[in-house]
């Protein structure tokens, strides 16, 4: 089958408002005749339900904040109001605390699949990139998120946190009290906190709309890694990737729903179901799930300074991919000893995520700073000396014949 | 490809997993067969009310549950005219005609009588010690209505060489085994109005079922959802699948 038409149309209304602006011919150059590679396979549903998660996180958020009242002595309450007493409250706030892990769920895949397939090399290094802003603003939401039901840890989790700026040189200390606004976390973080986490989501759709704006520019990357060479190779998004994103969106939903209506509570901590109290400290101050690797990595450094440095250098790194991964080749399937250490290295953030809800003594400090070395040490050594010695295998000459053997008209 | 798809999977379970996991300093917190777990649980209504006479004549008298209204015992079994009964035992603050203070007996939407007026009388009458608000105990503690009835059963003999703090009690699963809460339940403690023998066991079973619903009482509503939900989002995906493999053998030629 041919591949994508450019949009046409014989109705007045819509040459009309064409001629003024070009708005529906650039919807359905995105989402209808966006000419896609034919080869993407399941792993490419992710970016698109990532894009779902945001909508969700949003028209829920949205909703809740109706309920939602950000003070110190109101908050916790607030929320219990909306579980106990507005219509579908418990929903509303299950999805969205769930909706949360969902997103990281989603995202990390999403991530490792750029990282397994090579997408972020030339000519898509500002695509990754606006994908790594992307990724620190869901985390300074999903952070400022946590501390508005003010339980226990999510009062701790904001001091910890906070906390770390001052571990800057000189100007720490200042820094620390300007973001509490205060000489503690108190109503006054509380508030900002509010304010930020509604208006970030809004930062991350610019971001987003330029990441997309990106991706139809360079075209989508595909198992192959091989790149575009004519009609025969594509697909146009509509129908094909409509459909297999509407299938893909069903099975996540379920995955989904699992947590929303059965298990709601298992991606939490009890410890948040109490009170924020200052007087009194939990035993064990512990991020989310999502957060646990990175926090291994801040733990591994016995100074405070650096292991705010690594924490931040763990994501800074990931910007510096396209230049330390310099193989002509792009997709690990055809990189040997690049997909071992690709998965070496899920293996290594596995079980930096396990020792970030460890507490920190005994074994868990020698195996967090051995699995966080071992992380530095991917980038900036594994990387690029896989780069400069693996002899990759012999990649197809276009993805229709790939795909469709050499019986295509290539 | 299997390989990545296994890697998949454990990525999941293992990263999500890390997030619950976490280090358990009581004793070993025996799971009971709770009439509310799984998809299709619900609550049993005879044993939410005994929990809540266990609550009302027992722990009420250190606990608050400042969450709870007297017209949520409608959702237990509790009739209007009951609630309203149950509700006029308590006084609450009002003001009178002349905007003087004055107290007039609490309504159903009146939230439960606590026992002490602030944190500091608590503290004054429990020897320092600040008996928790119990309205969301049972997701405030790792294991939930479990750990309730563990800990209610959980009082022993001090064991020698045990330095119990003065004012403590012994418990095995109360982490740091001084607890500040004097063993509650003892064998018949109250006269159950169906005739349920009340042994510490019972009603610690009673009173955990009564503060698992105390802390979740669209617990039965989420799960009936959730069935539908999930009914429906099964065939959604058998349609989409069978949709999405049309598109492809139509686009891929195969």
């Amino acid at each position: 089958m041919s591949s994508s038409t450019p949009f046409q149309t014989n109705s007045k209304v819509i040459k009309w408002i064409e001629a003024r602006l070009p708005i529906i011919s650039t919807i359905d150059g995105a989402l209808v005749s966006y000419p896609a590679p034919r080869n993407l396979n399941y792993w490419w549903n992710f970016g698109s339900l990532a894009g779902f998660m945001l909508v969700a996180q949003i028209v829920t958020g949205i909703i809740l904040v109706m309920h939602y009242t950000p003070h110190v002595t109101l908050a916790f309450a607030s929320v219990e109001h909306i579980m106990r007493d507005v219509n579908y409250g418990w929903l509303l706030r299950y999805a969205h605390a769930n909706g949360a892990s969902m997103f990281f769920v989603v995202v990390y895949i999403h991530i490792l699949r750029g990282l397994y397939y090579g997408s972020y090399k030339a000519p898509r290094e500002l695509l990754w990139w606006l994908g790594i802003v992307i990724f620190l603003l869901m985390m300074a939401t999903a952070f400022m998120g946590y501390v508005l039901p003010w339980g226990q840890m999510s009062f701790w989790g904001a001091t910890v946190i906070t906390n770390l700026f001052g571990a800057l040189p000189m100007i720490g200390g200042d820094i620390v009290t300007w973001l509490w606004g205060g000489f503690s976390v108190d109503n006054a973080t509380l508030n900002r906190f509010f304010s930020l986490h509604y208006l970030l989501p809004f930062v991350i759709c610019a971001v987003v709309f330029l990441h997309l704006w990106a991706l139809h520019t360079t075209k989508s990357s595909n198992p192959l890694g091989i790149e575009i060479k004519g009609d025969q190779d594509t697909v146009p998004f509509h129908p094909y990737y409509t459909a297999k994103d509407a299938f893909g969106l069903s099975v996540f939903l379920m995955f989904f729903a699992y947590w929303v209506f059965f298990n709601p509570n298992a991606l939490g901590h009890p410890d948040n179901y109490t009170e924020a109290n200052p007087m009194v400290t939990p035993a064990h101050i512990v991020p989310e799930w999502y957060f646990l690797p990175f926090y291994a990595i801040l733990r591994a450094v016995p100074d405070k300074l650096g292991g705010v440095i690594a924490m931040g250098g763990a994501i800074v790194i990931l910007f510096f991919m396209p230049y330390l991964d310099f193989s002509k080749v792009r997709s690990a399937k055809f990189r040997p000893i690049y997909k071992q250490a690709f998965w070496l290295f899920v293996i290594d953030g596995l079980i930096l995520g396990y020792v970030g809800a460890m507490p920190a003594e005994g074994i868990w400090i020698i195996i967090g700073r051995i699995a966080s070395v071992y992380y530095f040490a991917h980038f900036i050594i594994i990387v690029p000396l896989i780069s400069w010695f693996e002899k990759p295998l012999p990649v197809p000459e276009s993805i229709a014949k790939a795909v469709l053997g050499d019986a295509a008209k290539a | 490809m299997s390989s990545f798809k296994l890697g998949a999977a454990a990525l999941l379970a293992l990263g999500l997993g890390a997030g619950v996991a976490q280090a358990n300093e009581g004793a070993h917190i025996e799971k009971l067969d709770w009439s509310f777990n799984g998809a299709f649980g619900t609550f049993d209504r005879a044993a939410l009310q005994r929990g809540y006479q266990v609550y009302k004549e027992v722990c009420a008298s250190c606990h608050s549950m400042k969450y709870l209204s007297y017209r949520n015992l409608q959702d237990i079994g509790f009739s209007e005219a009951e609630v309203k009964a149950l509700a006029a035992q308590y006084e609450v603050p009002a003001l009178d005609e002349a905007g003087d203070p004055t107290t007039v007996k609490a309504k159903p939407s009146d939230r439960f009588h606590s026992p002490f007026p602030n944190e500091v009388a608590a503290r004054a009458a429990n020897g320092g010690a600040l008996p928790p608000d119990l309205s969301l105990i049972a997701k405030a503690r790792v294991g939930g209505p479990d750990y309730i009835h563990a800990l209610l059963n959980g009082y022993h003999e001090t064991p020698a060489g045990f330095a119990l703090p003065d004012g403590k009690s012994y418990n095995t699963v109360f982490p740091g085994n001084a607890i500040g809460m004097p063993k509650p339940l003892s064998d018949d403690q109250v006269t159950y109005a169906d005739g349920t023998k009340a042994t510490v066991e019972q009603m610690s079973r009673d009173v955990a079922t009564f503060l698992m619903w105390a802390a979740e009482p669209k617990l039965e509503d989420r799960k009936r959802a959730g069935v539908k939900v999930m009914g429906f989002l099964g065939l959604l995906t058998i349609f989409t699948f069978l949709t999405y493999r049309k598109v492809r053998r139509k686009v891929q030629g195969h």
